[in-house]
């Protein structure tokens, strides 16, 4: 058939099919475009073999290429499933990322422990890691006397640390994330450093005796916020992996399946690093409330979200 | 040679072809973006003032620093058709390796690695690494597994004039059949003295020693296009 001949035969599906993807938003053309996909497709096929010219062909491939990206576009209707997420999706992640959040949390912990231990018996250890004016603060913050006389913060201001810590943590469990596409270093040193800073603040109030105003306020974000920074850690360590140690796969195809399994950890950091700022703006500061209670609370806080997360391992298919 | 076209088979069986585009129309997207988001936030950073900067204005405020920082182009690419405002002007947009459009997992994955991509000044790695594949993937890209492709403008088709069909005095094999379609639809582009060039090397098809070549070559191919 001459290629005229078969422009004229098909000419009005195509304008059609052009008309309904330059207007995208008036309704649902995906009925439309759903039928014709597979004509359009023999269409460049046939155009194709017959070295129709390269105009036609451009034409009708942008057309599949259109419509192809129309039909497989981002539905969040069909594509959020938020009861699976929570009940499958994110433990499983947890599960299959085990021995990576193992790593992250030792990266995290031992230097806590180590640098805590230190200050707490070292009186000047506090310095190597902060200046002055920000042991001062961190002092005035948590001191005992202080907060006996000062009164409950306002509410504007508990608002205003939640934008805060939002703000804050989330942007460092995403660079923990993407430190690890520097084969894991990245995450590595993000890892480290939180853990001793968080280390060596812990053991010098504890030295300080500011026992019943730190570890009250800590112990309830603390379960989402640690867990969540120990969960970016191991995401953004399976990205150094799979360029250190791609398996049977190209180094290129296994760091992109390792993008693909990550992506659950990632909406699970930011949903528990959410609920921690809140708790941290809004429950952890208040001073109102007995230590026993906020014991109690972070004890139940921590109980769920470690049971939550090791609760992955029945859905892993055997 | 360096060749931009991406091919992918697609379900339904064909191969289907796209252009990827390199980094400069990405730099100007993202200065386009980055405009945009830094008068954004001027603006509500002057909006957040009158309700407390270190209260209820400023905690609203920070959060949508946090959104705007991070979370602007993965919402934009994802419910926009894979287009911030700076790729829809530029004509490009980020799609999956299977030329499907990005999903959010994707484009998270794409978008949070660009800090590393940024290092350690001014998108330094991800020049690099965007000029050392044949994909211009950054490597963000590679980890999501996404491309920037320009989108294709509806190709409205180029009217042709009126040309009488001629019958050529050989039979052609229809690869060559392809190559004279090929100069008569690209006629308008090419100049007078290459198109007398082209059209004097196949004098052996024309038989025609004067300058009638490139109308004879013209004719033949409206006539393989299947005008009568």
């Amino acid at each position: 058939m001459k290629q005229q001949i078969f422009e004229h035969q098909h000419q009005a599906v195509w304008q059609q099919i052009e008309a309904s993807l330059e207007k995208p938003a008036e309704g649902d053309n995906s009925k439309i475009l759903a039928e014709h996909y597979m004509l359009l497709c023999q269409h460049l096929a046939i155009a194709k073999e017959r070295l129709y010219d390269t105009a036609l062909v451009e034409r009708l491939n942008n057309l599949v290429l259109g419509v192809y990206r129309e039909l497989y576009r981002y539905r969040a209707e069909t594509r959020l499933n938020i009861y699976a997420f929570f009940k499958r999706d994110f433990p499983l992640a947890i599960y299959r990322h085990r021995y990576f959040i193992l790593l992250s949390f030792l990266v995290m912990v031992l230097p806590g422990l180590i640098a805590g231990a230190w200050t707490y018996l070292d009186e000047d250890a506090i310095y190597s890691v902060l200046d002055g004016s920000q042991v001062r603060q961190l002092e005035r913050m948590y001191d005992p006397q202080a907060r006996k006389l000062g009164r409950e913060r306002e509410a504007d201001t508990d608002i205003f640390m939640f934008g805060f810590y939002i703000k804050n943590n989330i942007s460092v469990a995403f660079r923990c994330f993407a430190g690890g596409m520097v084969i894991g270093i990245g995450t590595l040193l993000v890892l480290f450093f939180n853990g001793m800073f968080m280390g060596s603040i812990a053991g010098h109030l504890t030295r300080l005796d500011y026992v019943d105003t730190f570890y009250p306020f800590v112990v309830g974000h603390g379960s989402f916020e640690l867990t969540a920074i120990v969960f970016s850690g191991a995401a953004g360590l399976r990205l150094g992996y799979s360029i250190l140690n791609p398996g049977q796969l190209s180094r290129l195809d296994a760091l992109r399946e390792a993008g693909r399994d990550v992506v659950p950890m990632l909406y699970g950091i930011v949903l528990m690093l959410v609920i921690a700022a809140f708790l941290e703006a809004f429950w952890s500061s208040s001073t109102s409330l007995s230590i026993e209670v906020k014991y109690t609370v972070g004890a139940v806080l921590w109980a769920l979200v470690l049971l939550y997360s090791f609760s992955g391992r029945r859905h892993e298919s055997r | 040679l360096l060749d931009t076209r991406y091919r992918v088979e697609i379900p339904g069986g064909i191969n289907l072809e796209a252009q990827v585009v390199g980094p400069i129309p990405r730099f100007f997207a993202f200065a386009i973006d980055l405009a945009i988001r830094g008068l954004v936030i001027f603006v509500l950073s002057l909006l957040s003032i009158p309700f407390g900067s270190f209260g209820l204005g400023g905690g609203f405020f920070l959060i949508f620093l946090f959104v705007i920082e991070w979370l602007y182009p993965v919402l934009f690419e994802v419910f926009m058709r894979g287009q911030t405002p700076g790729k829809k002007i530029l004509g490009i947009s980020v799609v999956n390796d299977d030329l499907s459009p990005v999903t959010l997992g994707t484009s998270m994955v794409r978008n949070l690695l660009r800090t590393v991509d940024f290092l350690p000044l001014f998108y330094l790695v991800g020049l690099v690494s965007m000029l050392s594949n044949r994909r211009f993937q950054r490597l963000g890209d590679m980890a999501a597994g996404t491309l920037v492709i320009s989108v294709p403008e509806s190709a409205k088709p180029t009217a042709m004039k009126n040309i009488p069909p001629l019958a050529p005095a050989t039979s052609l094999l229809r690869s060559e059949q392809s190559s004279i379609v090929e100069f008569l639809q690209r006629s308008q582009q090419l100049s007078e003295p290459r198109q007398r060039e082209l059209a004097s090397i196949l004098e052996g098809v024309t038989h025609d020693k004067t300058d009638n070549g490139v109308e004879q070559l013209q004719r033949i191919g409206a006539w393989f296009l299947g005008v009568r």
